[in-house]
């Protein structure tokens, strides 16, 4: 039993990890790029979108993993959607009712949270076949890596493009923002940036080859 | 014989349980999200209004009590509600002591990406211009949002001139939008470098909702100034 635990327990351990960091919906699998570049415009934006998406994820996940038995394999996909979709108006309502402000700034892009490749992903790769418990688990952790990856790039946009994280100013008035930054291409260049920053670190963590003996000769 | 019924059988099974997989999911969806609509509307319904609120007061400052007029069908302006979404509509904002201290007039029209919904007062004495704020826009960051930002920008509105012509039904100088730097007149608004659209957009916003409004509100002024 105890054995039975701990290999769940490495299972769960291994199912955030790879969310977070191993398989990041953003980073390794670029899935939902729409969003991830056209509202990480700073900091605060990049935040809410991602913890939306994220709540969505969790949500649909369990549901599509709780019917699963019922839906008829021709009909699923028109299934996952319309879970997807009235869990985005729920959402969508929510984040009305808390901030006006909030909305305004992610416009269209919350119901466009319907059609993030992610969302429908998981419940086609991973819900449609798993437990409630490993849906919602699994639904968590990508939610909560693309919520990473969201801010990281939203971070450095916003602190590049308006001197500020959080709308705190950082460098003072005579800061020259780099205005491309907060444009469209801004997202691709700080999702590149990462993107090298990842495959600089993965090639120094990968065991260098050991010179040749002899060589000399 | 026996094989293509049971074949057709299955199908019919089939069929029910697709319709009963996306009628069932269907109304539990539908439920939910009426549910949601229904629990957040008296919460959303108070957010917007307190950010109007909020954008009167800014446009008018010292303003106590404010009271939204609508255009009535004969051609004149009466007493209005928020009820009604569609339909355009003023705040005359009062002192503590009674006095009309200014009309908050809402605009709207097509600016770079979409529309621009705007605020800004009217002052008849000085038939002017004195208050500018945008209540909805989805101009791009960092150059067209500067509508809503930009300080020099905001100047344009401390006295922008929309005095009405001998007739008294249309203005005198239409208001219009000139390069950064170039304004000479009172009734131009002073661009802003790199978001000419959204600037020249906020001018004609201005100008037809200004020759529209302001006439009828000069024909109604006393009435509104006892209505507080």
């Amino acid at each position: 039993m105890s054995q039975l635990d701990s290999a769940s327990s490495e299972a769960t351990g291994s199912m955030w990890e790879a969310g977070l960091w191993r398989e990041n919906p953003v980073f390794v699998q670029v899935l939902g790029m729409c969003p991830a570049l056209a509202v990480s415009n700073s900091a605060r934006n990049a935040l809410a979108m991602g913890l939306a998406t994220c709540a969505v994820l969790v949500l649909s996940n369990t549901v599509v993993a709780c019917i699963r038995s019922l839906i008829p394999r021709q009909v699923r996909i028109a299934c996952y959607i319309l879970v997807i979709a009235t869990f985005v108006t729920c959402i969508d309502y929510a984040i009305q009712a808390i901030s006006l402000d909030l909305h305004r700034a992610l416009g269209a892009f919350i119901s466009l949270i319907v059609v993030n490749c992610l969302i429908l992903g998981r419940a086609e790769s991973f819900a449609s076949k798993s437990t409630m418990s490993a849906a919602a688990i699994d639904g968590a952790s990508m939610g909560l890596g693309f919520t990473l990856a969201l801010f990281m790039i939203g971070a450095v946009r916003e602190v590049a493009g308006s001197g500020s994280l959080f709308g705190i100013s950082l460098f003072g008035p005579n800061f020259q923002p780099w205005v491309i930054m907060l444009l469209p291409s801004g997202g691709f260049f700080a999702l590149a940036a990462w993107l090298l920053v990842f495959a600089a670190w993965k090639e120094r963590q990968r065991p260098r080859l050991q010179p040749l003996e002899g060589r000399a000769q | 014989m026996t094989e293509p019924m049971a074949t057709s059988a299955t199908a019919v099974v089939k069929t029910w349980q697709m319709y009963r997989a996306m009628v069932g999911l269907g109304v539990l969806c539908g439920s939910l999200i009426v549910t949601s609509f229904l629990v957040t509307r008296a919460t959303i319904a108070e957010n917007r209004r307190r950010a109007l609120d909020l954008a009167v007061r800014t446009v008018i400052p010292g303003a106590d009590r404010i009271q939204v007029f609508v255009a009535s069908s004969d051609g004149g302006i009466a007493r209005g509600t928020e009820d009604n979404p569609g339909e355009e509509r003023v705040y005359a904002a009062y002192a503590a002591d009674g006095e009309l201290l200014g009309v908050a007039i809402q605009g709207r029209g097509l600016g770079y990406q979409d529309l621009i919904s705007v605020l800004y007062s009217y002052d008849r004495e000085r038939q002017a211009v004195t208050g500018f704020a945008v209540l909805d826009s989805r101009e791009t960051p960092g150059l067209g949002d500067r509508i809503a930002t930009d300080p020099s920008f905001q100047e344009n509105f401390i006295a922008l001139d929309v005095t009405l012509d001998e007739s008294g039904s249309e203005l005198l100088h239409p208001i219009v939008a000139v390069r950064s730097g170039e304004k000479q007149s009172a009734w131009e608004i002073d661009g802003i470098t790199g978001a000419t659209i959204s600037s020249v957009a906020v001018a004609s916003i201005l100008r037809e909702s200004a020759a529209r409004w302001i006439p009828k509100l000069n024909d109604h002024w006393e009435s509104m100034r006892q209505g507080g």
